[in-house]
């Protein structure tokens, strides 16, 4: 990855011991920096391990911005086809309604009881103009691929 | 102050509408004029979208901001995550020219145009900024005499250069708002520490998410507290779903979950059942009686 600021990194390990999925998970922040820099990594799933806290770029004493930085290899990996199937689900509820997690009956009830209101003029209108976005900026293909 | 728009997401109207309720409730009662942010879509959640696609996740961040632009009024989230978002799409496009030119690119083609003149706010750093704990404590009725564990969120406070919102190791705000209502902010160990959920995590490797839910909820009973307060739905679907997920592998939590809007709701003298207590997974009966006594005391 092009990214100079990776370049500083002095592999001192600060990020990983703040990383709380790397102490349940194969996600070594540090090597993924380190590795990033001379390889594609878009293969390895620690890169989607991560829960972007921000504990790793909020303490790195290069003050390199390390989530930010894995936020870049994912977009990297997703290029290239590779996106989880359950993310995939996730996107395509975007891009069928508008949201990423639809309104399902349960929860329709649970509004009506409460005396909450949906506005569905309000919604579908969202959902057009959100469509025409994600069509616009390649989204979607994206997606399919 | 320039007016609100009230932008409520995906998740607090699809899976925790006990939220929008309470915002709803507590903002009226207290006298601030907020309307919702009509038409406005996901928001959208950084997870995802800004992991897979800068130029998408901008231009649907910007769409919402551009709802609020056309009004004339900030933005008030009630989530971590919608609050990134739209905070950090925002700053950026007001700095970075390429970018604002690209977006506004699409935009044109659904007739819109990004300006830059609103900011987006997150309601606690609104109610601790804007209202201040001592006009806020006054509209408290029932002060609640609980001892309750506040979990920040990861994406209120950090990344801390763009939120300017102070330490995210030792924050205080959040703390000072909660103890306005009479409760009690417990210090417990791990406490601005992540929930697990964030990032794709939760919907990606489920298991591996609740193993840093675990690790909070150990620490939060250790503590000893009535309940946890959360400010994000994310972190609270984390919480509330979580502990009957890790009641399989043995665990016996039960503490109920609560946005910091629906604590304030109770000590404003809503009953739980009005501010949606009823529609979380865990519901504790034993605390219901405790605000019961408290608010029937005042
Ligand atoms: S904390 Fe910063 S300098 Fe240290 S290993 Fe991590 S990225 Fe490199
Ligand atoms: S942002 Fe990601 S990599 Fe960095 S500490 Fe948090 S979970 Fe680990």
């Amino acid at each position: 990855m092009k990214n100079p600021d990776i370049l500083t990194c002095f592999q001192c390990g600060t990020c990983h011991a703040s990383c709380p999925s790397g102490k349940y998970t194969s996600l070594n922040i540090r090597k993924i920096v380190r590795d990033s820099v001379k390889k594609d990594v878009s293969d390895q799933p620690e890169i989607w391990m991560c829960t972007t806290c921000y504990d790793c770029q909020e303490r790195c004493p290069r003050g390199i911005k390390v989530t930010d930085a894995v936020l870049a290899l994912r977009s990297e990996a997703v290029k290239k086809g590779k996106i989880l199937p359950v993310h995939r689900n996730v996107c395509n509820f975007l891009i069928e309604t508008g949201q990423s997690i639809p309104l399902d009956d349960k929860h329709r009830d649970m509004r009506k009881k409460l005396g909450l209101r949906i506005d569905e003029a309000s919604r579908k209108k969202a959902h057009k103009e959100v469509k025409a976005l994600l069509g616009s900026t390649g989204f979607e293909e994206l997606i399919k691929k | 102050m320039r007016k609100l728009s009230l932008f409520t997401g995906c998740l607090i109207p699809n899976r925790y509408p006990g939220i929008e309720k309470a915002t709803m409730l507590v903002l009226e009662r207290i006298g601030i004029k907020c309307s919702e942010l009509k038409e406005a879509a996901c928001c959208p959640a950084p997870g995802i979208y800004r992991s897979f696609d800068n130029i998408t996740w901008l231009t649907l961040a910007s769409r919402n901001l551009v709802l609020a632009e056309e009004k004339g009024t900030d933005i008030l989230t009630i989530c971590n995550g919608c609050f990134s978002s739209l905070m950090d799409a925002n700053n950026i496009l007001k700095t970075d020219a390429g970018l604002r030119n690209e977006v506004n690119a699409h935009l044109q083609k659904i007739g819109k145009e990004y300006r830059g003149t609103i900011e987006v706010r997150h309601i606690i750093e609104f109610l601790h900024t804007d209202i201040g704990v001592n006009k806020l404590g006054d509209a408290i009725e029932k002060p609640l005499e609980i001892r309750a564990a506040v979990h920040y969120g990861c994406h209120l406070l950090k990344p801390t250069r763009e939120r300017k919102l102070g330490s995210a190791q030792f924050p205080v705000f959040f703390d000072e708002l909660v103890e306005t209502t009479g409760a009690k902010s417990v210090p417990y160990e791990g406490k601005t520490s992540c929930c697990g959920a964030g990032g794709g995590v939760r919907s990606a490797m489920l298991e591996t998410s609740f193993k840093m839910t675990e690790y909070k909820l150990d620490r939060i009973q250790k503590a000893g507290v009535d309940c946890i307060i959360d400010a994000c739905p994310f972190c609270h679907l984390q919480y509330d779903a979580g502990q009957i997920e890790l009641e399989k592998s043995g665990k016996d939590y039960d503490i109920p979950v609560l946005h910091f809007t629906q604590l304030l709701g109770l000590a404003l003298g809503f009953t739980p059942d009005e501010l949606g207590l009823h529609l979380n997974e865990i519901v504790n009966l034993k605390f219901e009686e405790k605000i019961a006594q408290i608010q029937k005391w005042y």
